[in-house]
């Protein structure tokens, strides 16, 4: 799994920071810090999710194949 | 025992998260999205703010690139509404006539916007969908003097957006400041401060008696004052009700929305998500709708758990954002009803600050102005609902709830 962040797009949540901590974070001023581009495994459901959930639809995830 | 075939009324965000939400746990089953409008799901908080103003191209709103969605597996039928519905047969049939049935129906419909009176002149518009954000837009780009009708979040963005791209705006509404209800006078006072200190004139706390025209296009509002504001377009953005009239008569429980139980169940295999579903919160202990984005997809997503049998209430913490200006404003937890607000970090008058709002004595929310992560910090004492005094200092002041008892008291 690679994760892609659209910076522009992301409006400051941090909703993917409290869903997957591992692979989130956040700057002072909200933006969203992309600690991880390849997670492990285990926290590939999470980030699908914080995925999901992200309010500015700025976190896109390229599946492996 | 999971559902052989699940239809998802609606296309937009709520819909498409139920879609996700079932094949991420697993669901292997037929799954088909019926959405009302042609586009492909797109969102919808950027067509007020980028999309507007030309900084989003249409296209970029897209939620999905293709690919993920034919990975999706489901069948999109998109541009035709659904007009009836067969509760016992779990069937929808849609404007062109077909004929959908599924084992689960989810009813992700979304909203309408209010309309006024004499809206149907030109120079009328509302701010819903992605075309109607593309007719707005190509509207400003005109150059005209612009009125918003509506002091809520969607009028204060377009607002915000439109004087953003130089034009002449004025804000009406009836609360005393924008946004005056949920966020009380303090904060909605530093909004208004805001919108003012950027050139949009505010009429504030006075009601619309009439749309003005000339040969079928808009030339004014009137006032309840019986002021005149002049406007070549006038943005109506007087709130949403759900969309669901197709529903009356099917015998589903309809008030306020799609009523359901604390699982989002509206009746026998037939749920509800997003901006439509008034369900019961176990832990607020009350019945509520939430139109915001968050609450769509972090619904879809609990609906799906639930069509697949985990049998779990929805209890969230409601939040929603706001981008106006250089201002980017966050809430978490509820705000409306309260009856104490503190700033707790920074000042509103350098631009930057966290409010807590409480109710009874427990913390029920909290707002940031341009302090995001701050914000986000304070979550917990929402989700804990933490006594009002462990968190806010003795030393600060804290004003009781706003109306006629409004005061400002040391504790």
């Amino acid at each position: 799994m690679r994760v892609i962040v659209d910076l522009p797009k992301c409006c400051g949540a941090g909703q993917c920071v409290l869903i997957a901590p591992q692979v989130f974070d956040q700057q002072d001023d909200g933006i969203v810090i992309l600690l991880d581009e390849a997670p492990p495994k285990e926290f590939h459901a999470a980030t699908r999710e914080a995925a999901s959930v992200c309010p500015g639809a700025a976190i896109q995830l390229e599946e492996d194949a | 025992m999971n559902p052989s075939s699940v239809l998802v009324v609606g296309a937009s965000v709520g819909g498409l998260a139920v879609a996700e939400g079932l094949r991420r746990e697993g669901y292997e089953g037929a799954l088909t999205l019926l959405g009302a409008e042609q586009h492909l799901p797109y969102d919808r908080p950027p067509l007020s703010k980028k999309v507007l103003s030309g900084a989003l191209a249409p296209a970029q709103t897209q939620l999905r690139p293709e690919a993920a969605l034919e990975r999706l597996g489901a069948a999109l039928v998109l541009g035709d509404p659904a007009v009836r519905l067969d509760v016992t047969a779990r069937e929808v049939t849609t404007a062109a006539g077909r004929h959908l049935r599924a084992d689960v129906l989810v009813l992700a419909l979304g909203l309408q916007p209010r309309r006024l009176p004499g809206d149907a002149l030109a120079g009328v518009h509302v701010l819903r969908t992605l075309d109607d954000a593309i007719a707005l837009r190509a509207a400003l780009l005109t150059g005209p003097r612009v009125v918003v009708v509506g002091d809520g979040v969607l009028g204060t963005e377009i607002a915000a957006t439109a004087r953003s791209m130089g034009l002449d705006v004025t804000l009406v509404g009836p609360q005393p400041a924008p946004l005056a209800n949920q966020l009380g006078l303090r904060v909605g006072g530093v909004l208004a401060r805001l919108h003012e200190g950027h050139g949009v004139v505010l009429r504030l706390g006075v009601g619309v008696d009439d749309l003005l025209g000339t040969e079928g296009r808009v030339s004014g509002v009137r006032l309840a004052s019986g002021e005149v504001l002049p406007a070549d377009v006038v943005v109506v953005a007087m709130g949403s009700r759900p969309a669901i009239g197709w529903l009356e008569g099917s015998g589903l429980p309809l008030a306020d929305g799609i009523v359901c139980d604390a699982r989002c169940k509206a009746a026998d295999g037939i749920y509800a998500v997003g901006d439509v579903a008034w369900w019961h919160h176990e832990g607020l202990g009350t019945g509520m709708r939430l139109e915001n984005r968050t609450n769509a997809v972090e619904q879809g997503i609990a609906v799906a758990g639930n069509i697949l049998g985990k049998d779990r209430p929805y209890t969230p913490v409601p939040y929603y954002w706001t981008d106006q200006f250089d201002v980017k404003i966050q809430v978490h937890g509820l705000l409306s009803g309260h009856t104490d607000v503190a700033i707790v970090e920074g000042d509103p008058a350098r631009g930057q600050f966290v409010a807590l709002y409480g109710r009874h004595g427990q913390v029920t929310g909290v707002l940031g102005w341009n302090m995001m992560k701050q914000a986000r910090q304070f979550r917990p004492h929402v989700v804990e609902r933490t006594a009002w005094n462990d968190v806010v200092p003795a030393t600060r002041s804290v004003t009781l709830a706003d109306g006629p008892s409004t005061k400002t008291v040391a504790i």
